[in-house]
């Protein structure tokens, strides 16, 4: 399955991935609407880490053993066997954060729209690539298989 | 100081109906013009601060940013114009020499911009470079003065050609190889970052060009594109050891650049980080001057010696050249370079970039370098001796015009610098010497290095130079010539237009309308 990658040494901290994320998960999915009337129901599911000079963009990293559908007591938290994307089905999920607690990337959130559901990566299912990875000014962010990762990711080039 | 008598250069307009306060301008801007107010959620922008390097206008996701330059500063006067005002409040202030970085932006006559190319019609043929071969590769080095082949009649065979051993009797000198007459400029690793310099040495090597150290030594890790790298010597000595002198592809010395010919170099200590210390083999956090002179070359016989000495350091295995800025006696100099046993011979014009120097010395000092080749070709030629060193052209070459223009006024390759940063995302503020540039390139603050991903920037200077050679070769069959060595000096390509008979004469070529 494709996933994204990170490569922290060209993240610049800008926050865009956030941004975009944001937008794409809004309803009406125009920026600057999005932003000026439906901000207080929008999270994004993605985000940057910051210490110092060193920054990253991190993202739900779709485990294949995926401890948060393990710990899901009402089976809203899902893997999709063929896609291999792990997605919360929000008419299931009863908020009961077991998802959050195992999470061990501390990617999941509690949604703030005021249901009590976890909001989380969905990949941009409906998308070739997620936003987030579109959107890098600086493609920091990959979006591939794992084989093509050894061989196009800069740091393993050497030098 | 309360007051302040210098303007802002620069005008933020922020349409508060597109902002949505996501604050990647005040995360991106490293002169701190953008801040954000949480209580009002709003952000303001400092005009004073802004350099106009368009970094936050390119990033803000909505298009709410537009920085536009303040013509009306002051009172309109042709002659105390903004920018004197703003020179001598600045130096009233400081007393200090003014800075500035890239290369001159003075209105001089821009001569590319009067001369035309010639095209082919009826009287013989015109060449489609996408069907018909079409040859952009050239040699940079040294040429025989004539050959001689050495013929050895097989035994007991007949007499012919066809029985005869032919072997080359000349010993060539070493030459670079060239897919394409365009190489990068001299920026060393410290007036650039690594992530910089590793975009230009991968391109370069992978499109069959070279790129330049400049006066930086080479950092290690770059060492793997030696072999398309021509390392510099200059007055400072910076980073040379028979290690850097022998991986290189060819050598040259730096005795001046076009943004400031005559003047030194200074890296200031904060820039002499761990890596450019070991690269550059001084201590860590201590200044990098590099001397106004060599102190060894007071003569053209001592820069004979140098490049001798340099010769035999490589066991005569690469050309060795030398780098000199284009100053009024131009001509005679680079004879006496070719003399002094120069294989190639860069020229640097008055509008060649710098990472810094003095703004008087890049605006005030120097010739075009249009009108440089023009003389320096004419006088190699005159005296016999223009095959003894090939003519680089460096200083401002904008285009695949300017560098067919380049070559037909008698350069072999030509040098770009400013053209490749351009590339890389520069924006010309002119801000190299403050090393906070936001794009990532003439800095070595490590949160804004991170900002040139040399994947990318590997990537753009490939096409810039695909590009570029695709025009070369449109332009070139376009006058029927399908060989760029049949374009080095045909002056007979190029007709100038607004230029008076003296500039002509200088470039040789004739007046837009002239037939021959």
């Amino acid at each position: 399955m494709k996933r994204i990658y990170i490569q922290e040494e060209y993240c610049i901290g800008c926050r865009l991935c956030e941004i975009y994320c944001q937008v794409k998960h809004s309803k009406s999915k125009k920026i600057i609407k999005a932003f000026k009337e439906e901000m207080v129901d929008i999270l994004p599911r993605v985000l940057v880490e910051e210490i110092g000079y060193n920054s990253f963009a991190i993202q739900c990293r779709h485990c294949s053993d995926a401890p948060c559908v393990e710990a899901c007591i009402s089976g809203a938290m899902q893997k999709n066997k063929n896609t291999g994307v792990v997605t919360c089905n929000e008419d299931k999920c009863v908020g009961c954060w077991s998802c959050i607690m195992v999470c061990p990337y501390g990617v999941i959130k509690r949604d703030l729209s005021g249901k009590k559901i976890a909001s989380k990566c969905d990949l941009c299912i409906d998308e070739e690539i997620p936003v987030c990875v579109q959107n890098c000014p600086n493609e920091a962010l990959k979006f591939m298989d794992k084989d093509a990762k050894e061989k196009n990711l800069v740091g393993n080039k050497g030098g | 100081m309360a007051l302040k008598l210098k303007q802002s250069e620069f005008e933020i307009e922020r349409d508060q109906n597109k902002c949505i306060s996501c604050e990647v301008c005040v995360r991106q801007c490293s002169n701190d013009v953008h801040e954000y107010d949480s209580d009002q959620d709003t952000i303001y922008s400092d005009n004073s601060k802004c350099v106009g390097c368009r970094r936050c206008e390119a990033l803000c996701p909505t298009g709410a940013l537009k920085i536009r330059n303040r013509e009306d500063q002051f009172k309109t006067n042709y002659n105390w114009t903004s920018s004197h005002l703003n020179n001598i409040y600045r130096q009233a202030d400081s007393g200090g020499v003014l800075l500035t970085g890239m290369g001159s932006d003075r209105p001089y006559t821009i001569y590319w911009d009067h001369i035309l190319f010639n095209a082919s019609q009826v009287t013989n043929p015109s060449i489609d470079p996408l069907r018909e071969p079409m040859e952009i590769r050239t040699f940079i080095g040294r040429k025989p003065d004539g050959l001689e082949f050495e013929m050895k009649k097989n035994k007991g065979s007949k007499e012919g050609l066809k029985n005869t051993n032919i072997r080359l009797k000349t010993r060539l000198s070493p030459q670079l190889d060239l897919s394409t007459p365009i190489m990068f400029s001299a920026m060393s690793y410290g007036s650039i970052s690594f992530n910089a310099c590793r975009s230009l040495a991968a391109a370069a090597s992978e499109f069959g060009t070279y790129c330049n150290t400049g006066e930086g030594g080479m950092h290690k890790d770059l060492y793997k594109y030696a072999n398309n790298t021509i390392v510099q010597v200059a007055s400072g000595r910076y980073g040379v050891d028979t290690d850097y002198l022998n991986k290189g592809a060819a050598i040259e010395i730096k005795i001046g650049q076009g943004a400031k010919p005559g003047i030194g170099g200074h890296l200031p200590g904060e820039k002499v980080t761990e890596d450019i210390s070991n690269t550059r083999m001084i201590p860590e956090g201590t200044d990098a001057i590099s001397p106004a002179p060599h102190h060894d070359i007071y003569s053209i016989e001592d820069l004979a010696q140098l490049i001798y000495a340099l010769k035999e350091a490589t066991n005569w295995s690469k050309p060795v050249g030398v780098k000199v800025s284009a100053v009024h006696n131009i001509a005679p100099i680079a004879s006496g370079v070719v003399r002094a046993g120069a294989d190639f011979v860069t020229i640097d014009g008055l509008r060649g970039g710098t990472g810094a120097a003095p703004q008087t010395i890049r605006d005030n000092v120097g010739i075009p370098i249009e009108l440089a080749i023009a003389s320096v070709d004419e006088r190699l030629r005159e005296e016999g001796i223009r095959h003894r060193s090939s003519i680089i052209a460096a200083g401002s070459i904008r285009s695949s015009a300017d560098v067919i223009k380049a070559i037909a006024l008698g350069a072999d390759a030509v040098y770009i610098g400013t053209a490749a940063l351009v590339a890389m995302g520069c924006h010309l503020c002119q801000k190299c010497y403050t090393g906070k540039c936001n794009w990532g390139i003439a800095t070595q603050d490590p949160y804004l290095t991170k900002r040139l991903n040399p994947e990318i920037g590997t990537r753009k200077l490939l096409n810039l130079l695909r590009g570029w050679s695709l025009e070369i070769k449109e332009m070139l069959g376009g006058a029927g010539i399908n060989a760029i060595e049949s374009l080095k000096s045909n002056r007979e390509h190029l007709r100038g237009i607004s230029l008076n008979d003296r500039e002509l004469a200088i470039l040789g070529i004739k007046h837009a309308g002239e037939a021959w």
